[in-house]
């Protein structure tokens, strides 16, 4: 049992860490923030360059066989930096569902492009009504010729603007919110019958609405086995949340730094905020859920990782008894309920100036509140985490 | 990054498991899982049974009687212990003034005390508090004066647990009234025998026995039971709680209320269905449920920091805040598991100690009593308040 990062992660963390200083302070990151595309093309090429948009392939694709653990880690100090570029809706969603469930030339354009840094992609799952439930599909997917017509509604494709290529569920089969007959296709966002309503999230990234209305999609972009794919689609949204919690952790981590560091400087009634018991006492607060919350993250990265190699748990301290998606489950709503609080909580402790727009304490605050939506706000995991237990 | 039992944990896992099962006496187990406290004459037969094994000391080092454990197995004998419902050994003597003995006691001390802690024979107290010191500990005034060659002690200290049973005490008192607070303290040892000293009675809110006061007037203790350096017993106090600090958040022990409350909620009817199926009070039980699971791998991961040689700083205060809360919403989610039945409290009646009748479901017999002694759980070593005052105390530093 250890808890520590090998040399090879180290590094890692150290090269990463080192971009998010050099390229994500609060100015840089604003600035980023105001342009039209939201984020950088040099950014994503420098991650191509450093390998991270290969860091969860096979070897056998061309990637560097990273697990669970290593994008947490990358994650963690993306957090930190409140980093916009889509690592996770390109590499972990799309590239996650197109290393599980694509054909050898599937894998081989899209992955190939991925990796190195020529396209982006994202996932549409949800629907107007689905909120956050991954098997409520509605969009239909009809055979015709070959291929496919689709209609329907994806909504809030998370860095959908931005996509080349966004991967949607639809269902072929099945009533509507049945686990049973769900397919995955790769659209072309600007194909014949899609509108894609762009807009951006409170946090400042990209998110799109797709009204697809007799949209032909080939057989060839049919992705995995008709009907079959709601397994991979739940592998790849553990994955995501995974990588969002690490995320989180570090964002957390920073914001409660920050408030700290805020707090010391600060005079009011002729001595320094910090020396106000009540806001000791709340930093203390906010410092004890960053440390569960990271115990959670690390947990979970280190379950999927060895539920990836084995399915046996037997051996695995602490959850012997428990399967991943419970896991999962638990910790996006422990992260959740710590993202709200620390974030909430860091706005209150800077009183005026973290109302203002300009300070980034604020920006913290809106990632992690979105953090806690994203993949399935508390009320979601925690019925999901029942559903586990007691059917 | 590793969260994996080695073979040799699995095969120590099964050895202790299979340990509680064939050891562990019916009746003990019972008292403990229903949350009653444990008579002196079951805590000792208990203690008696894990020394035979060998098991009674896994904090001490091998050649004063401890084990020589990993951290690992002893969280996975921690945690199978809870499971099992038995008692842990009484702190006072193998916990607490064991070790402060084997790091700065004398080897006439030694001698003397380490044997009988270890068997059981001996059962100590711990004479910290007083009515004018409770967190603020080091403003204590119990007074220790050189004669000859004994201490006279005069003072008195409060919440002295288990007094009544006791037959020694550790005890601070103050020797330099001059000396800034905490440089004037002492660490002495006190037989409860010696003239002088009275042990009366604090009946708790869950109507058992205890909390003591002990009173001491003139109470002549010899040289010798001085524990260390005179005026250094703030040094050796503050050791002591360190080794308390092991498996502080209790997270074996909540992890075995959760399976009881789970137990109970399954069996309770409510209406034409069972209380675990009702939308409200599952979802406080998940609450809960999570805030422990994250508990338990801040446990695993602490314990792999100390493992590698790391230091811990802020981490034992923020496990000691979060399992204390964790382990009192476990104990009022079972209290509100009884529904009306809540409301009597006679914990007597089901032990046929009473002229009332017991009623309600059987297992009600202890839910209250171990709520209202659970209450103390955010008081006793450091209130959530001063732990959060270290936290913030250490963060700011930084």
């Amino acid at each position: 049992m250890d808890f520590k990062y090998s040399q090879e992660q180290t590094m890692l963390k150290d090269v990463v860490d080192r971009f998010v200083a050099d390229n994500y302070s609060a100015e840089q990151r604003a600035t980023l923030a105001n342009t039209e595309l939201g984020h950088s093309d040099s950014h994503w090429q420098t991650f191509a360059d450093m390998g991270l948009l290969a860091l969860p392939f096979a070897e056998a694709l061309g990637g560097m066989e990273g697990s669970a653990v290593d994008v947490a880690l990358v994650m963690e100090s993306f957090g930190k930096g409140l980093v916009l570029e889509p690592y996770i809706p390109t590499v972990i969603l799309a590239g996650g569902l197109i290393s599980t469930l694509g054909n050898d030339q599937q894998q081989a354009s899209l992955l190939g492009n991925i990796m190195a840094g020529k396209m982006k992609a994202a996932f549409g799952y949800c629907e107007p009504q689905s909120r956050f439930n991954p098997a409520d599909v509605e969009t239909s997917a009809s055979p015709a010729g070959s291929g496919y017509i689709l209609n329907g509604h994806k909504s809030i494709v998370w860095h959908g603007p931005s996509a080349n290529k966004i991967i949607v569920s639809a269902r072929t089969s099945g009533t509507p919110r049945s686990k049973e007959g769900i397919s995955l296709f790769i659209l072309d966002p600007n194909a014949e019958g899609v509108t894609r309503l762009n807009t951006r999230t409170a946090d400042g990234q990209g998110a799109s609405d797709l009204l697809l209305e007799n949209v032909q999609i080939d057989a060839d972009d049919l992705l995995g086995e008709e009907g079959k794919a709601y397994p991979a689609i739940e592998r790849a949204l553990q994955a995501a949340i995974s990588a969002v919690s690490a995320e989180a952790v570090g964002a957390m981590e920073a914001t409660n730094e920050i408030t700290r560091e805020y707090l010391k400087i600060r005079q009011q009634f002729g001595t320094a905020l910090s020396n106000f018991q009540s806001l000791q006492h709340r930093t203390a607060e906010m410092y004890s859920e960053v440390e569960m919350s990271r115990s959670m993250s690390e947990a979970l990265a280190m379950r999927l990782r060895d539920s990836d190699n084995d399915n046996n748990n037997d051996s695995h301290i602490g959850d012997e008894d428990t399967l991943p998606a419970q896991t999962t489950a638990a910790t996006k709503v422990r992260i959740g309920k710590a993202a709200t609080f620390i974030g909430e909580n860091s706005v209150q402790l800077h009183g005026g100036i973290g109302m203002t727009n300009e300070y980034v304490i604020g920006h913290y605050y809106k990632r992690l509140m979105m953090i806690d939506i994203l993949f399935g706000d508390q009320d979601y995991h925690s019925r999901q985490y029942e559903q586990l237990i007691y059917g | 990054m590793e969260l994996k039992f080695s073979q040799e944990d699995l095969e120590f896992k099964k050895e202790v498991r299979q340990f509680f099962e064939n050891k562990l006496p019916a009746d003990i187990k019972d008292r403990c899982e229903r949350g009653l406290v444990i008579p002196k004459e079951m805590q000792v037969r208990w203690q008696k049974i894990l020394f035979d094994q060998g098991w009674m000391a896994p904090n001490w080092p091998v050649d004063e009687g401890g084990t020589g454990w990993s951290l690992t197995q002893k969280y996975i004998f921690a945690q199978e212990a809870a499971a099992a419902c038995a008692p842990p050994p009484m702190p006072f003597g193998v916990n607490m003034i064991g070790p402060v003995l084997i790091k700065y006691g004398t080897e006439a001390q030694q001698q003397k005390h380490l044997p009988n802690i270890l068997n059981s024979d001996t059962w100590w107290c711990q004479g910290y508090s007083e009515p004018g010191s409770g967190s603020d500990l080091a403003s204590l005034k119990t007074k220790a004066v050189k004669d000859g060659n004994d201490y006279v002690i005069n003072g008195q200290k409060i919440w002295t647990s288990y007094a009544q049973y006791a037959d020694m005490m550790f005890c601070l008192v103050r020797t330099d009234p001059d000396a800034k607070k905490q440089e004037g303290i002492s660490f002495l040892l006190i037989d409860m025998n010696t003239p002088g000293i009275e042990v009366k009675p604090i009946i708790g809110l869950d109507l058992n026995h205890t909390l003591n006061e002990v009173f001491f007037t003139d109470v002549r203790v010899p040289i010798e039971n001085l524990v260390g350096e005179e005026n250094s017993g703030w040094t050796y106090a503050k050791s002591l709680l360190e080794h308390e600090r092991s498996f502080i958040a209790r997270v074996a022990n909540s992890k075995q209320l959760l399976v009881r409350l789970k137990q109970i909620a399954s069996t309770q009817r409510i209406g034409d269905n069972l209380l675990i199926n009702n939308p409200d009070f599952r979802r406080k039980l998940t609450a809960v449920e999570i805030d422990l699971m994250a508990l338990e791998y801040s446990e695993l991961r602490f314990l792999a920091k100390q493992m590698d040689g790391g230091q811990l700083g802020p981490e034992p205060s923020i496990m000691k805040l979060e399992g204390s809360q964790i382990q009192q919403r476990l104990k009022k989610l079972l209290v509100e598991s009884l529904g009306m039945y809540a409301l009597p409290f006679d914990a007597d009646a089901r032990a046929d100690e009473s002229d009332y009748l017991a009623m309600g479901p059987e297992h009600a017999h202890g839910i209250l009593d171990q709520h209202f002694y659970g209450r103390s759980a955010t008081l006793v070593g450091g209130t959530s308040e001063v732990q959060k005052n270290v936290i913030s105390r250490l963060l700011m530093k930084r």
